[in-house]
């Protein structure tokens, strides 16, 4: 099958390393090489950088280093789910468990880390997990669903990573269990460990230092820990992340020189004890050490490649700077943290109150940055890193860097006044000239542009807001700007037009059009208009010239499907409805023909109404009771319950009850898109709570709040807001997030969408709905309160006011004849929309 | 209730003035035809179009939001958001369809079609 003039490559490994080594060798060479890759897991390589994102409704496929499809296309032989188990390097071969030989001219050992698991007595037990790939997630996440107390042994990097994944879980105890004195030993100093894990236990975590974890107690499964110094925790699930360990197995079994501490031994040029064999990524010892980020990982798969290219290349000591993702706390240290006068002058500022510490060290001339500390705010870290990486000459008070200048100038030049030399993403070795040249001459200016042209961001994510700062700053020098605005009639944003109608005090389409836009307006701003006004005045969409303006479902208070009928939606608050409605409902889906059909949202729907009967099944609905549902709006669905401690045995709260309170509460009011909502009874969470926008789940104190979930075609987990608080904060608390959500959003955008688009994430959003740091919650109270004061029923309206209730019919010129195109087909003793016809 | 003859059409009285929304559409049945009428009451501005979009053909263009792309008028399928200009019925993003216009004009309060 091969041809003498190529080069056979066999990578054993299909992870973050051995990934980006196919993707480097192949963009400098494809022709003459014949590569294969092995790959032990079953997925193909995924980011595990971002992996806990998987917990925050990131897909497996979203995660994917790249598709399966893209390693055919490369003409790359990929077999994963398939371990190596032999290498013969005699004969120069290599055997995996399906018993597939495959030689080599190289061999390529990047077969990462595992996780190091110290010999406790109990760690066999059921409910010990290990927090390394998609496996393990997947297991924790459904053990995670009967739990209720975790704990994590490791306060490093990665086990405050994983005690926050419990959390977000859901557990109601999460413990960090830490041998050492304090936190993250190996990365910062005791005054800023101090001040992370006051911070980390304000968030919820629970922090156990000096235990030395002794024995797992439980029969099968694990009941809890006891530790030397005789105390016990009573945990239900435990994850044990005590540090990793090379995985150097198959490397010993084939003779190559490893390390007694673990470690595939390898030169500068990456070769291990056989020339034709080398190891690159975490399983690799170089420069008597396991370098366990991604970045340098990355630099060790470009120095092979090039090697197999024929280039001179060797790797040299890289920097281990890092930012921990994720925790809800900023940390990150860079250069040498520790380094100590009299080598250095160490500047630092200790804020307890605020829970912020931030130490830099400068060399004694006071000309450059050798390293430092970041703990509760990290927004200098990138600068600061680059500062320190490129030996840019300091300001003259290099404490502003860290303070921030006390009046004057910003400290320092910000990006732009970095070299063109200076790396921004270290993952992928891109200067800032590389990228400044990808923006202004290539065009490429938004991150999403540079990530598909450059890769920058795409490893650990950490250069993303200095790549966000570059494009800023280089469309401002060529004085460019840009802004996500509606259309070709009204040159705002979203968030532009609300506050410019807000204060000019427009109620009207064309009072909007005549003093903002121009043009005659269109499909896309009239609805967006219409949403605006409603959520500002909640003045009747129908009345004054909003009618025409709004999308069909809102002209027709009603939902128009296939064959151009609609569907009617009563409200039926929490899923609670009583046998008398229940009969009429079906006694007008009889009366007019229409197929019922139960909701995902606890409801029922009623399909195939002729737009002229509208008003009359809403006559009838009105006069049971029921009200408009909403279904046609941008507007709150359903809030679903269970049933919560009026039945379920489980049942902590009255759910039912919270959720008609609430649907009440927030029915009808029009935001940017569609929301949801679900009120569970207890922690089994039968209501879907956290797949809604906001969702509630009853607990013994309390209720938790949860924000930001979504269904549909992304599905995403919705985050914790808050906990165990009580109705009244409760419902405060979705005042303030609905209507911030509301006055900020783009049009169309979920608020899962939003959630992951808003600067900052879910901090941020805690920061000013919780926090207040905006000094707005109050306006954001008030302003939803007016919503909530000023609800009516649009169909009660239509129904009693003639002038609205003549446009629903057909034909105006005979309002009495119905649509004579319609037709019904029937199937199950019901009526279905005949089907398209799509020849034209 | 024809009132002028031509060869081969026929204006008919479709309707009054207030029987279609200001600045929005509604539907009128003619000899057996359904025509979509629409206004710009800016500029006291008048179309008929067919009510069909070609695309799934549904009988709703007249419920589609009506405006305009440069100086072009159009009106959107409330169904899939093909645009339709109401001067000359083609769609203005898919050159596969295009809709029927007709002449139409307003006199004393009364809106003709011609068919
Ligand atoms: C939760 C978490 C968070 C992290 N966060 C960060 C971070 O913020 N920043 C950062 O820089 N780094 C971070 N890391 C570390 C980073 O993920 C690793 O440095 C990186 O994945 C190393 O890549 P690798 O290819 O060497 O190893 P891996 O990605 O582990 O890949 C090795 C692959 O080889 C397979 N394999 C092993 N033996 C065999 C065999 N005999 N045959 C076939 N296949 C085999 C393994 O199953 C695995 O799939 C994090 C790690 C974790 C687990
Ligand atoms: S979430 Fe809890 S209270 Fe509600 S039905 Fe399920 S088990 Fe019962
Ligand atoms: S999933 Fe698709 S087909 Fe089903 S209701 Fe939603 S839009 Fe319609
Ligand atoms: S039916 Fe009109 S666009 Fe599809």
């Amino acid at each position: 099958m091969s041809t003498s003039t190529e080069t056979r490559v066999v990578v054993i490994g299909n992870g973050m390393v051995g990934y980006k080594f196919c993707e480097k060798l192949i963009a400098k060479e494809k022709e003459h090489f014949r590569l294969t890759v092995f790959g032990e897991e079953s997925q193909v390589a995924y980011d595990r950088v971002h992996l806990s994102e998987y917990f925050a409704g990131k897909s497996a496929d979203d995660l994917l280093m790249a598709p399966r499809d893209w390693y055919s296309e490369h003409g790359i032989e990929l077999y994963t789910g398939d371990p190596v188990v032999d290498i013969d390097r005699e004969r120069k071969q290599v055997r995996s468990h399906h018993g597939l030989v495959v030689a080599y001219d190289y061999l390529i050992l990047a077969t990462g880390s595992g996780a190091f698991v110290p010999p406790v007595d109990g760690v066999e037990k059921d409910g010990v997990f290990v927090y390394r790939t998609l496996e393990d997630l997947d297991l924790i996440q459904s053990y995670a669903r009967k739990a209720r107390k975790g704990a994590v042994i490791g306060g490093g990097l990665l086990g405050l990573e994983a005690a926050k994944a419990l959390l977000d879980l859901g557990l109601e105890e999460a413990h960090v269990v830490e041998f050492a004195s304090r936190l993250m030993p190996r990365q910062i100093d005791e005054a800023g460990s101090g001040i992370l894990q006051r911070q980390l236990e304000a968030l919820g975590l629970q922090i156990h230092l000096n235990k030395s974890t002794q024995l797992i107690q439980g029969t099968d499964h694990i009941e809890g820990l006891q530790f030397a110094d005789g105390t016990e925790l009573p945990v239900d699930m435990l994850i044990i992340s005590a540090g990793i360990r090379p995985r150097d197995e198959l490397a010993k079994i084939a003779g190559l020189e490893t390390h007694p501490r673990g470690g595939i031994l390898v030169n500068d040029q990456l070769q291990t004890s056989d020339p034709s064999i080398f190891a690159i990524g975490e399983c690799a010892l170089v420069h008597q050490m396991i370098y366990g980020l991604v970045a340098p990982g990355y630099e060790m798969a470009e120095v092979v490649a090039s090697q197999l290219i024929g280039n001179v290349k060797s790797f040299r000591p890289f920097d281990m700077s890092t930012k921990l993702k994720l925790i809800g706390v900023d940390v990150a240290s860079f250069g040498n943290p520790f380094a100590q006068e009299p080598d250095c002058r160490t500047i630092t500022y200790d804020n307890k109150a605020k829970g912020v510490y931030k130490r830099i060290n400068v060399s004694s001339d006071g000309k450059t940055l050798l390293g430092g500390i970041l703990v509760g705010d990290a927004e200098q870290y990138n600068m600061l890193l680059q500062t320190c990486k490129n030996l840019t000459i300091l300001p003259p008070n290099p404490e502003d860097l860290i303070l921030g200048s006390r009046g004057g100038e910003e400290a320092g030049a910000g990006v732009m006044g970095l070299p063109d030399e200076a790396l921004i993403c270290s993952c992928e070795a891109l200067t800032k000239g590389q990228l400044c040249h990808e923006i202004s001459e290539n065009g490429q200016t938004t991150v999403e542009a540079l990530k598909k042209s450059t890769k920058a961001c795409t490893g650990c994510g950490g250069c993303t807001p200095l790549v966000k700062d570059l494009i800023q700053g280089v469309m401002k020098q060529q004085g460019l700007y840009v802004r996500n605005t509606i259309c070709e009639h009204f040159d705002y944003t979203r968030q532009e037009i609300l506050d410019l109608i807000k204060i000019n005090q427009l109620t009207t389409y064309n009072e909007v059009l005549n003093e903002l836009g121009k043009g005659d307006g269109c499909e896309t701003c009239k609805p967006l208009v219409g949403s605006v006004l409603a959520s500002l005045w909640n003045e009747n969409i129908l009345q004054k010239d909003r009618a025409v303006i709004q999308d069909s479902n809102d002209r027709y208070l009603a939902n128009i499907q296939k064959g151009g009928t609609y569907s009617v939606v009563p409200r039926i608050p929490g899923g609670e409805i009583t046998p008398d409605k229940l009969i009429t409902i079906g006694q007008v889906a009889k009366r007019y023909g229409l197929y019922t059909k139960i909701t995902g949202g606890q409801r029922i729907d009623m399909f195939g109404a002729h737009v002229g009967d509208l008003p009359f099944i809403w006559e009838e609905l009105i006069e049971a009771g029921f009200e408009s549902g909403h279904a046609y709006g941008k507007a709150l669905r359903t809030v679903k319950s269970c049933v919560g401690s009026t039945w379920c045995r489980f049942g902590v709260q009255d759910s039912v009850s919270f959720a008609i309170e609430l649907e009440e509460r927030y029915k009808g009011i029009r935001a940017p898109h569609k929301f949801k909502s679900g009120v569970s009874g207890c922690i089994r969470e039968c209501a879907e709570a956290q797949s809604k926008d906001f969702g509630v789940i009853a607990t013994e104190k309390g209720w938790n709040l949860y924000v930001g979930g979504n269904g549909g075609s992304k599905p995403q987990h919705a985050q914790l807001l808050a906990a165990d608080v009580d109705k009244e904060t409760c419902t405060r608390l979705i005042d303030r997030f609905l209507m911030f959500y509301i006055k900020t959003a783009d049009p169309l955008t979920r608020t899962a969408t939003w959630l992951n688009k808003l600067e900052g994430g879910m901090s941020y959003l805690k920061a000013v709905v919780v926090d207040d740091v905006l000094g707005i919650v109050a306006d954001l109270e008030k302003e939803m309160q007016l919503l909530v004061d000023t609800y009516h029923c649009e169909w009660k309206e239509v129904v009693e006011n003639p002038e609205l209730r003549k446009r629903f019919s057909h034909f105006v010129n005979v309002p009495e004849q119905k649509d004579p195109t319609v037709q019904f087909d029937s199937m199950r003793n019901q009526t279905k929309a005949r089907d398209w016809k799509t020849v034209s | 209730m024809e009132i002028l003859q031509s060869t081969t059409t026929t204006w008919h009285q479709a309707c009054t003035v207030e029987d279609i929304p200001a600045d929005g559409g509604a539907c009128v049945l003619i000899k057996g035809r359904q025509i979509a009428i629409f206004n710009f009451s800016r500029r006291n501005e008048w179309f008929a179009t067919d009510n069909q979009c070609p695309h799934r053909h549904q009988m709703v263009l007249s419920r589609g939001i009506i405006g305009s792309q440069g100086q072009e008028p159009k009106v959107a399928c409330p169904f899939h958001k093909k645009t339709f200009s109401l001067r000359d019925g083609s769609c203005l993003n898919d050159e596969h369809y295009s809709i029927a216009t007709y002449p139409i004009e307003i006199r004393g309060g009364i809106v003709y079609v011609e068919v």
